[in-house]
């Protein structure tokens, strides 16, 4: 058979043939369609998550999330002893590893008052000198609020403020707390606990479980806290609007700050796939060593800026567990990450920085 | 047949059917993972890395094989503008096939986030870290993805075009090797 002179009969079946064609471009892109999400605008997609936070409006340049705050740098002291249960560099006997970190308040409002919420929060990024990198993004909560993303969305969702009112709507609050009994012990705690106007003096929690890996490859189940060293007020008179960079700065020039990692190890049975639930007070714990907090810099200016704080980065040594809130919170920090370093970087069709927003904000 | 040449040797028709079943699977882990928040983001994200560094290993090894024997002629009866266009279409996908992977790297070098490829295997980074340049190259990582994308549908169309249609020869110069007559 010649190119130039196709045969009739398959001249006849022309048609058919072009269809085929059409269906052979069309099929894949509906399948990817489908696989990216656009045909199912129920599923939770980190856009969803992001998207809601900006809710009440975008700030160019800062965290969707968790938007207030400072960034602070120093150092993590091992002191060998979770090194029994983690291969991870950062426990070797003696090892000092350099940390930048960041301490905020909750929420998408980068000046939102200290005052709102009991809730703060430490972020650490270890850089241990073999290149591994740990992050870890803490709260002081004993427990987290929900336990799953959807959980998480719905609670968002709930408290978005009503168009009439300008304010949440209790009846919708009421409607999502009847619907998730797992909120309850951290309610129980929110209400219970006078917001703090001091950093220092906090205690924060992984909340997620991980896993550590020991040298024989065995795996523990665990969870971890930074034990605050710093003796909280008898009488705490509450952090005012933006008093917790004020008084971050003033203990700063006065010393550095410590926290000791306490490392939590999980019995069998204990819940890893729950941040809701804590565990209970008698496991076994380790304390792995000291963080030493040194410096405080402008979140604006400083080293943190641009980390992107996601608990799923580790070294070899620790790994996810199956917590459900972790591959959420890696997949939804990135895109937050992503819309904010393009607002930085002028990226166009993202709205820009605005000069005066980022460095009047707590310089020292 | 119309010439001794009409058939591509066997190491390329291996690269090609090989890197087109990967190429396309790595353009669905890739949008997939983006839409995702449970643990499919982890478990495609974990196959994204070190299947995008095969690609790009495998790619360099095509271009090698590529530039040392000549691809069998198009038919002498094809139109010189879609001579042109097949030939343009042939570099742009060598150069996406090279351009994502080195991208996805790079953007991570940038951010100055570890690039793990699993098993304990890592590698270094190949870009200075600098906000600016992540966040340009993280975008360009969609913006090509979806290129490269339509570039391949726009090249299925021709190979099923010359195979169905005109059924000169071109399709099964990639679909099989030459035949004992
Ligand atoms: C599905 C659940 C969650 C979602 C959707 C979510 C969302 C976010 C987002 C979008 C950010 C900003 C990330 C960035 O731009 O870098 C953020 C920051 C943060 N989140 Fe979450 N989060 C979740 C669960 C948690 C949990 C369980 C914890 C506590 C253990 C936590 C602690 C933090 C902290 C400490 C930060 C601030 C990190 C920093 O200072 O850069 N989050 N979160
Ligand atoms: C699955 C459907 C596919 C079919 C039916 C197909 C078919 C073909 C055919 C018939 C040729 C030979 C053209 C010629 O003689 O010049 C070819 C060449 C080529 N294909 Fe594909 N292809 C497919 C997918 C892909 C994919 C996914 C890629 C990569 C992204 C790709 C990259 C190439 C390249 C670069 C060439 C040029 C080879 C050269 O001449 O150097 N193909 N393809
Ligand atoms: C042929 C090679 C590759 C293709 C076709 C590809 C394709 C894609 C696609 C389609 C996306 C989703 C883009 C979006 O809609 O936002 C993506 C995201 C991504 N890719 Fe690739 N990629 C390739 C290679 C790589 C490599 C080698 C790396 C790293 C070593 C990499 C790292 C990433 C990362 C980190 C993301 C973003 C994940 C997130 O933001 O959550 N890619 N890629």
């Amino acid at each position: 058979m010649s190119a130039s002179s196709p045969s009739a009969p398959s001249r006849r079946r022309q048609p058919w043939w072009w269809l085929v064609i059409a269906c052979a471009l069309v099929v894949p892109v509906l399948l990817f369609a489908y696989v990216a999400g656009w045909m199912t605008p129920d599923r939770l997609t980190p856009a969803r998550f992001v998207d809601q936070f900006q809710h009440g409006g975008v700030h160019p340049g800062f965290r969707r999330n968790h938007a207030k705050g400072m960034c602070v740098s120093g150092y993590f002291q091992s002191n060998g002893a979770a090194s029994r249960y983690s291969t991870a560099s950062v426990f070797a006997t003696d090892a000092r590893t350099p940390v930048i970190g960041r301490f905020a308040v909750p929420g998408p409002n980068p000046v939102a008052s200290d005052a709102a919420g009991p809730v703060r929060s430490l972020a650490l990024r270890f850089t241990p000198e073999d290149g591994q990198q740990w992050r870890t993004a803490m709260n002081n909560s004993p427990v987290f609020v929900v336990a799953t993303p959807a959980g998480f969305l719905a609670r968002m969702i709930a408290h978005q403020p009503d168009p009439a009112t300008g304010k949440p709507d209790p009846a919708r609050i009421a409607a999502f707390r009847a619907a998730h009994p797992e909120t309850r012990a951290f309610l129980a705690w929110a209400k219970a606990t006078r917001p703090s106007s001091s950093w220092a003096t906090q205690t924060y929690r992984s909340l997620d479980a991980f896993e550590f890996v020991d040298a024989e490859g065995h795996q523990h189940p665990v969870r971890w806290r930074m034990q605050s060293e710093t003796p909280a007020p008898i009488n705490d008179e509450g952090s005012g609007n933006d008093g917790l960079a004020t008084d971050l700065q003033q203990r700063l020039a006065q010393g550095p700050l410590r926290w000791r990692l306490i490392v939590t190890l999980a019995q069998p049975g204990d819940p890893t796939d729950d941040a809701t639930r804590a565990w209970p007070e008698d496991r076994p714990e380790v304390d792995a060593g000291t963080l030493v907090l040194t410096r405080a810099e402008s979140q604006s200016e400083g080293p943190c800026r641009d980390i992107n704080y996601d608990p799923t980065v580790l070294p070899n040594g620790i790994r996810i567990s199956n917590d459900p809130l972790l591959p959420a919170r890696s997949a939804v920090y990135a895109l937050s990450h992503l819309r904010r370093t393009s607002e930085e970087a002028h990226v166009p069709g993202y709205p820009a920085v605005q000069p005066s927003a980022t460095p009047q904000e707590h310089t020292p | 047949m119309t010439s001794p040449t009409r058939h591509f040797h066997w190491l390329p028709r291996l690269l090609h059917w090989s890197m087109a079943v990967l190429i396309v699977a790595m353009l669905f882990i890739g949008i997939g993972m983006v839409g995702s928040v449970s643990s499919t983001h982890e478990a495609l994200i974990r196959l994204h890395k070190p299947l995008g560094i095969l690609i790009l290993l495998l790619a360099l090894l095509r271009v090698c094989t590529r530039l040392a024997a000549r691809p069998p002629a198009l038919p002498t009866t094809l139109p010189r503008w879609q001579k042109h266009a097949a030939h343009a279409s042939h570099w742009l996908l060598y150069g996406l096939m090279i351009a994502m992977p080195l991208i996805g790297w790079a953007m991570l070098s940038a951010a100055g986030d570890p690039i793990v490829l699993g098993g304990g295997l890592r590698l270094p980074p190949i870009a200075p870290q600098s906000t600016l340049l992540y966040a340009y190259l993280r975008q360009a990582h969609t913006v090509l993805a979806f290129g490269l994308f339509a570039t391949i549908l726009g090249h299925v169309g021709a190979a099923l075009h010359h195979g169905l249609i005109r059924r000169d020869g071109v399709f099964s110069s990639m679909a099989r090797g030459r035949r004992r007559e």
